[in-house]
């Protein structure tokens, strides 16, 4: 077991997994010599050369191109999109190509890829490096979407996702870099789509993802000094969701809260929400609630940016809508 | 290779063989009769959607073809029948996924824009133009890392050049040293406007391969002698480690972009002219001037009329797709299920 930052476990399961399949290579933005703007891949050039561990020019449909070039010809790619905003300038390619190969071809391809991103707010960097995309991911159909709130997490996601068939889009929390976590020795695999119950209480359930997880946990800290005790669930994957863990907690607790980094419109709540509603409304006895950054651009300055993202203050109302 | 001064103005290549000719003018003639028959089962009805034929422009596809090794990959565009077929894909399969069979190459999932055949290096041909050029990179750059002596060709319209992806595409392959050959189908009209009325150069493609440190290169992509010694040449430097070549082929559809497209748009003496310069007729006149036997030419068109016939036959008594088609294949375990 060794403590170490979120930031350094993407390099380190980065490392586990070039080590371990030599068909693993690395392309991105300023990943390898200068070790990752975020410094989350530092060390990782020296160690596997220059080969395996490729600087890009500035070009992010030309490094998902690549990406995908390569997985349909034997190789297992990891690309970074250094700010997940920039999934804008190359959407075509995750959209409509990488997303959609393998149904168009009737199977005939298949694209092991994982694309990392930096995303989400909290760095005060303006509107159009703080943004949280996880819900444009999910929205098309072929793409899997992770979002790890613990290092642990980074490292045996990572690894899951490097070795799954499909593509997946991996986002790293940017505010998260530097929390710190345990992180088990010896090789580490997760599995996606399994959501972690990271608190057990009868009152209510609330879901979350990536950052908003440790605010969620700070939530259910300040409500069970009033005596309400909530279910804590990361969700860890958009997808594949899972569906099972959440309504078998909202059976038992009667309430879903949600709480979300994206926008409010179409965010990955909504989608839960629905379903819940379809599916479990005979279990609820009190509003679903979604407690999400309103429907704005994310402004820059420390105190706006505060005031938009979701805080344990508006997490512990949240609740309470939903118990009133 | 040429100055782009003038065009088309490439200086005859030496000869292929006899061989390669003959399979040169068999490969255009199997396109021609497989693409007239889609666009007359497009006016039955019985293609749908969408189709954007290669007619006029087979000498590009055929040269590339013959000259390519079964390891070599090939990425195509929408207008794509034409270099499916030049990677050995059988036409039966090729048809009934115009008309959406079950016997279609993607069973129908992907239709005439996606015609795809891993079997055949035939990567895939990609509807949003200049994608595929990245994509095509990193098959290139497999290749490199693999060590494999495989490379990877990629066509494309006139109308890509003024895509941004072609420009990151283009640098990419430069800056990585790939073995890939960019090759542009220079057909002088994108989808219903003329290319030179939108480009800053003359030559969209050879007008900017110095810009990523490339030789220009102009040939007539009319003369299948022409594509074939490109080809060979493109593909031997990229084979070498010599890195990417972006080839300028200068052709015409005969037709119009797409569906029923008459291509009414374009004039009278232009496409007088090019009609006049058939890659087909001409080639053909090349062959017998020559001294190549007349009816070993015939008997070839006479072979690609029935192949045509026998496909069509085919596709048409395949039934429509098994309907759990709609399903499957979204994720590797071969379904849609997101949930868990
Ligand atoms: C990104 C994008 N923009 C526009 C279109 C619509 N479109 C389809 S084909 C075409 C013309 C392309 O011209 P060119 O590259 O010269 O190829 P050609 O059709 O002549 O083979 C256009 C504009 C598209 N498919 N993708």
């Amino acid at each position: 077991m060794a403590e170490m930052t979120y930031r350094d476990a993407v390099a380190y399961g980065i490392a586990q997994e070039m080590a371990r399949d030599p068909s693993v290579v690395f392309l991105g933005e300023d990943i390898g010599s200068a070790g990752g703007v975020f410094k989350a891949t530092v060390g990782l050039q020296e160690r596997f050369g220059k080969g395996r561990v490729v600087d890009t020019p500035i070009s992010e449909q030309a490094i998902l191109g690549a990406a995908m070039g390569a997985a349909m010809t034997g190789l297992r790619p990891i690309a970074e999109i250094m700010f997940s905003d920039f999934f804008a300038v190359c959407w075509d390619i995750v959209a409509n190509e990488i997303a959609k190969a393998r149904y168009m071809t009737n199977g005939q391809v298949a694209l092991p890829l994982v694309i990392r991103s930096g995303n989400g707010g909290g760095a005060r960097f303006g509107a159009q490096h703080s943004q949280s995309v996880e819900n444009w991911a999910m929205a098309i159909p072929g793409l899997k979407v992770v979002a790890p709130s613990t290092p642990s997490d980074v490292v045996g996601l990572l690894a899951a996702a490097v070795r799954d068939p499909d593509p997946v889009l991996f986002f790293e929390q940017k505010s998260l870099y530097a929390t710190k976590g345990d992180v088990p020795d010896g090789e580490l695999v997760d599995e996606l789509g399994k959501a972690a119950v990271v608190r057990h209480g009868p009152a209510a359930t609330v879901v979350a993802l990536a950052a908003m997880v440790p605010r969620a946990l700070a939530a259910a800290d300040e409500l069970a000094r009033e005596g309400i005790e909530v279910t804590v669930i990361d969700l860890r994957s958009l997808v594949p969701l899972d569906v099972t863990t959440v309504a078998t907690s909202v059976a038992a607790t009667g309430h879903l809260v949600t709480v979300e980094e994206n926008p409010r419109l179409c965010g990955w709540g909504a989608e839960v929400a629905s379903i819940v509603a379809e599916e479990n409304l005979f279990d609820l006895d009190g509003p679903i609630v979604r407690v999400t950054t309103p429907h704005v651009p994310l402004p820059a300055a420390d105190a706006l940016e505060d005031a938009a993202l979701p805080n344990v203050a508006r997490i512990v109302e949240g609740v309470r809508r939903s118990l009133a | 290779m040429t100055s782009l001064s003038e065009s088309p103005a490439a200086p005859a290549p030496p000869a292929p063989s006899a061989d390669v000719r003959l399979r040169l003018y068999r490969s255009m003639v199997e396109m021609r009769a497989f693409e007239k028959r889609a666009y007359d089962l497009f006016l039955q009805g019985l293609v749908k959607g969408t189709s954007h034929l290669g007619l006029g422009q087979e000498a590009v596809a055929a040269g590339f073809g013959v000259a390519l090794r079964p390891e070599d990959y090939t990425f195509c565009t929408y207008r794509g029948h034409n270099h499916t077929l030049a990677r050995g894909v059988p036409m039966a399969p090729v048809m009934a996924e115009l008309m959406g069979r079950q016997l279609g190459l993607m069973a129908g999932k992907g239709g005439s824009m996606h015609l795809t055949s891993i079997p055949h290096r035939m990567m895939g041909s990609y509807a949003i133009v200049g994608a595929h050029l990245t994509i095509a990179n990193g098959a290139a750059w497999s290749s490199k890392l693999r060590g494999a002596p495989e490379v990877t060709v990629c066509f494309f319209g006139d109308g890509t050049t003024n895509i941004g992806a072609f420009h990151e595409a283009l640098n990419l392959a430069a800056v990585w040293q790939l073995p890939i050959v960019f090759v542009c189908e220079n057909n002088r009209w994108m989808e219903y406007t003329p290319i030179s009325s939108v480009t800053a150069v003359a030559h969209p493609a050879a007008g900017r391969a110095p810009a990523y440190g490339l030789d220009p290169i102009l040939i007539d992509g009319n003369d299948a002698d022409a594509t074939f010694a490109a080809a060979a040449s493109a593909l031997e430097r990229a084979r070498a480690g010599g890195g990417p070549s972006l080839i300028e082929a200068e052709t015409y559809r005969h037709g119009g972009h797409s569906r029923a497209d008459p291509g009414k748009y374009r004039p009278d003496d232009e496409v007088a002219a090019w009609l006049a310069r058939d890659p087909i007729p001409t080639y053909r006149a090349r062959l017998v001037a020559a001294g190549v036997d007349e009816g070993a030419l015939v008997r070839v068109e006479e072979a690609a009329q029935e192949a045509v016939d026998e496909a069509t036959e085919q596709a048409m008594a395949s039934p429509p797709p098994d309907l759990a088609l709609v399903h499957r294949d979204v994720f590797s375990d071969g379904g849609a299920t997101w949930r868990r």
